[in-house]
């Protein structure tokens, strides 16, 4: 093995995501002679997000005024909000809206058709973006600092060893490193390991987001109508809802987010958006229709208590990398790319990472998320009890004195035999996808087989003789793309993994609770390819 | 000797194609496009071939908008030396690929032309033929395999069959299949490379090249979905249901 070819960059930006690209974009307009590099290991830039999305636009205008001439290619303005209590059935009742939810001058895009407009932007800047590479190791610097990334290998077969078509990853060198992977980074969790950034905050907490994008019978959408759902097909102890939002062209992107704190080992979060879909009032927008896309990816919701330190030797964690999410609001792009920008402010006046966390607390960025610190927790009590004190807090605008603590997710399971799941009514499915395999289909995920696997199992032996009788192997479960399967009976019995399905969610890495699921980044260019996501 | 390679900008193979609800054509609305596959291995040909010593320059071209500069860019970081966009608005037929392509040919005093055996898109797989016959020169296609020697080309070709060889004096065309060779991944360094590399744009008119189009697009239709099965309890049953649809 030579020694690795090295590139060398002012700054490097890990992940095309909004506060990535919005960092790059900011840094080149404050410093244009810095030279910046975003890498990403997606295809393309927008194949591995996805998003509702509903978005405020303000930090758009103002990293980019006049970005209303030539808007990202998905852009609708928000028409009206709705929002829905779903009850078995086929009942349900409307709800009023609360202040989170109005979304009077905002507008519904495609997160992934957004970046890669970010990404014109960015490069018509001279931002360098490599789409297709991943970052699969951090490089340190002789004292211990970030010093940039490396690139992981191409080529290698499953046993590790080097193929025909065998590239080395190069080393990118760069004094200042941005950390901008979206929720649950493979590298950000390294880094908030080694240098301890999350010693003074909570857990963070995640939801599981599932998202499919319609084509639907002409005259069932209503472009610009915002309509969110809770209750049904979940029950009270399980936080979430869905969010249906019309497009143009007789589009629709619906979806459904589960929070990961859940208790019931059996829960299968796939299969509760697919049930979501039967209710009365959104089958009759589907039916007839079409699957464009699907996918799932991991969100945020710890917010305040979750956020970890944000500056390290050498690099920042940016947007979802620390948790900049709004829950209440399910938003988190207008977050993610103030966050980018406030890093970018912060490099280009004082050319160090020293100070960022600092401001950030002290920014807007972290005072929304502090107004609206206690409303996702309130919910850890059951659903109408956080109904109830989620009204106060969002009355008294987050000033009561005092903070609930954030609990983990991977603790929150219960064993089989100490929970039984209430009745939740639920229904025969006949509106496609049949099942995740048919949904995988839709999230156009490619893995060449015959790489190293890239779920690593700290101890296998945990899945067959603890897991099984505990828990009942819930990996099988709460993977939306149904990676993991138990194969065989009693001494046969074995972990299946079909690495190739992975859309790089995140799920497993945050659910397992035994915590021995670690994602690392495949061979760049994997994964899945979102369309308008 | 000087190589040609022809690539074509397609749709990403990964990408699910949809035909349009009015069956006018297909959705490539925010689809991932690519260099079409069987381009990639052909230009993975004509570096290994340069590599070898056999060849001195190996020039990437493509006709179509601005939009196929980003393909080209692809191929001079996989190593080619140069590129050229032939520029066009029209959409093109093999025909009108063919006379431009030739008509670079002819300029640079090319000698080997390799190109895929077909578009992922059109699956046409008429070019290099029309090509080779417009050229009067001769054609090797579907190679599985390419040997060169002094001034002729020893070619495997995959056929129907089994494999065929066949031995052609230069300068040819030749059409690249699925077996010939696994392409390179590209190097970061050499896509900033490629950026300096030179890239010249030339538009079919000043070519000499009319639009030519005796083919015409009736519809597109997708496939026709499969019909929901039924579940049979027993043999009595799987007969009735066989009668009812008159199969029996």
């Amino acid at each position: 093995m030579s020694e690795r070819e090295i590139m060398e960059y002012d700054v490097i930006v890990v992940g095309a995501g909004p506060s990535g690209l919005s960092c790059a974009i900011r840094l080149k307009q404050k410093k244009p002679e810095l030279t910046v590099a975003v890498i990403e290991k997606g295809a393309e830039v927008g194949a591995h997000i996805l998003s509702g999305a509903v978005i405020e636009p303000e930090p758009l205008d103002e990293l980019l005024p006049g970005w209303k001439d030539t808007p990202p290619p998905v852009c609708i303005p928000v028409e009206r909000d709705e929002i829905w209590l779903l009850r078995p059935g086929g009942k349900r009742l409307r709800l009023p809206t609360p202040p989170q939810q109005k979304n009077h001058g905002n507008y519904i895009v495609s997160l992934g058709a957004m970046c890669a407009w970010l990404a014109e932007k960015a490069e018509a800047l001279e931002v360098d973006i490599f789409p297709g590479y991943a970052a699969a190791d951090i490089r340190y610097t002789a004292d211990g600092a970030v010093g940039g990334i490396i690139v992981g290998d191409m080529g290698v077969d499953r046993d590790g060893q080097p193929k025909d078509t065998y590239m080395q990853g190069i080393e990118i060198h760069a004094p200042l490193t941005l950390i901008s992977e979206g929720v649950r980074g493979h590298l950000a969790k390294r880094l908030i390991a080694r240098y301890d950034l999350a010693a003074d905050c909570d857990p963070q907490t995640y939801g599981i987001g599932m998202k499919e994008l319609w084509r639907v019978q002409p005259g069932k959408a209503q472009p610009g109508l915002v309509q969110h759902t809770a209750g049904w097909p979940l029950d009270s102890h399980i936080y979430g809802g869905s969010f249906i939002y019309h497009l143009d062209k007789d589009r629709i992107a619906i979806g459904f987010v589960c929070g990961l704190d859940y208790q019931d080992p059996e829960f299968k979060p796939f299969e509760a958006f697919q049930q979501m879909k039967h209710h009365p009032m959104v089958r009759e927008m589907l039916e007839g229709g079409e699957i464009l896309s699907s996918g799932a990816r991991a969100i945020s919701e710890g917010g305040y208590q979750s956020l970890p330190k944000c500056e390290m030797p050498g690099a920042l964690l940016i947007g979802d990398s620390a948790g900049t999410l709004n829950v209440p609001k399910i938003k988190g792009v207008h977050q993610a790319m103030k966050c980018g920008m406030l890093a970018a402010d912060h490099l280009a006046e004082t050319g160090a990472v020293e100070g960022f966390d600092a401001k950030l607390r002290d920014s807007e960025i972290v005072r929304e998320l502090h107004r609206v610190r206690n409303i996702r927790p309130a919910f850890y009590k059951g659903f109408w009890r956080g109904f109830i004190r989620a009204a106060i807090e969002t009355v008294t605008l987050g000033k009561l004195p005092v903070t609930t603590a954030v609990h983990a997710d991977d603790t929150a399971l219960k064993k089989v035999d100490e929970y039984s799941a209430p009745e939740r009514h639920w229904v025969e499915r006949d509106l496609p996808p049949r099942d995740r395999l048919a949904s995988v289909y839709f999230a156009t995920t490619e893995h060449d087989e015959d790489q190293p696997v890239h779920l690593q199992i700290i101890d296998p032996e945990v899945c067959t003789t603890r897991c099984v009788t505990e828990y009942n192997n819930p990996c099988t479960r709460f993977c939306p793309a149904q990676v993991y399967e138990m194969t065989g009976e009693g001494d046969q019995m074995a972990l299946q993994i079909n690495a190739a399905n992975c859309v790089h969610c995140k799920t497993c890495d945050i659910k397992d609770p035994y915590q021995v699921i670690n994602w690392v980044t495949p061979e760049g260019g994997c994964g899945p390819i979102y369309q308008n996501m | 000797m000087k190589i040609l390679v022809g690539i074509k900008r397609v749709v990403d193979y990964n990408v699910r194609v949809r035909v349009l609800p009015d069956g006018s054509g297909v959705d490539i609305d925010g689809v991932k496009m690519s260099v079409n596959p069987f381009d990639e291995i052909a230009l993975e040909e004509a570096l290994r071939i340069r590599e070898a010593g056999n060849a001195d320059e190996v020039i990437v071209v493509s006709a179509g908008g601005d939009e196929v500069q980003q393909q080209l860019r692809t191929g001079l970081a996989m190593g080619a030396d140069r590129a050229i966009q032939v520029k066009t608005g029209e959409p093109l037929q093999p025909l009108s690929v063919a006379r431009a392509f030739l008509k670079v040919v002819e300029r640079e005093g090319v000698e080997l032309v390799l190109l895929g055996k077909q578009a992922i898109d059109d699956d046409n797989s008429q070019t290099a033929q029309m090509m080779a016959a417009l050229w009067d020169r001769p054609q090797a296609t579907f190679a599985s395999e390419v040997k060169l020697d002094g001034g002729k080309a020893s070619v495997t070709r995959e056929v129907d069959v089994g494999l065929e060889t066949v031995e052609v004096d230069l300068p040819a065309v030749v059409s690249v299949d699925l077996r010939l060779n696994e392409p390179r991944f590209v190097k970061l360094p050499d896509i900033m490379k490629a950026k300096r590399k030179p890239l010249e744009t030339v538009s079919l008119e000043d070519l000499g090249v009319a639009v030519e189009g005796n083919l015409e697009i009736g519809s597109y239709e997708p496939p026709q979905p499969r019909e929901k099965g039924i579940m049979v309890e027993d043999a009595a049953q799987l007969m009735g249901e066989l009668k009812n649809r008159g199969l029996l």
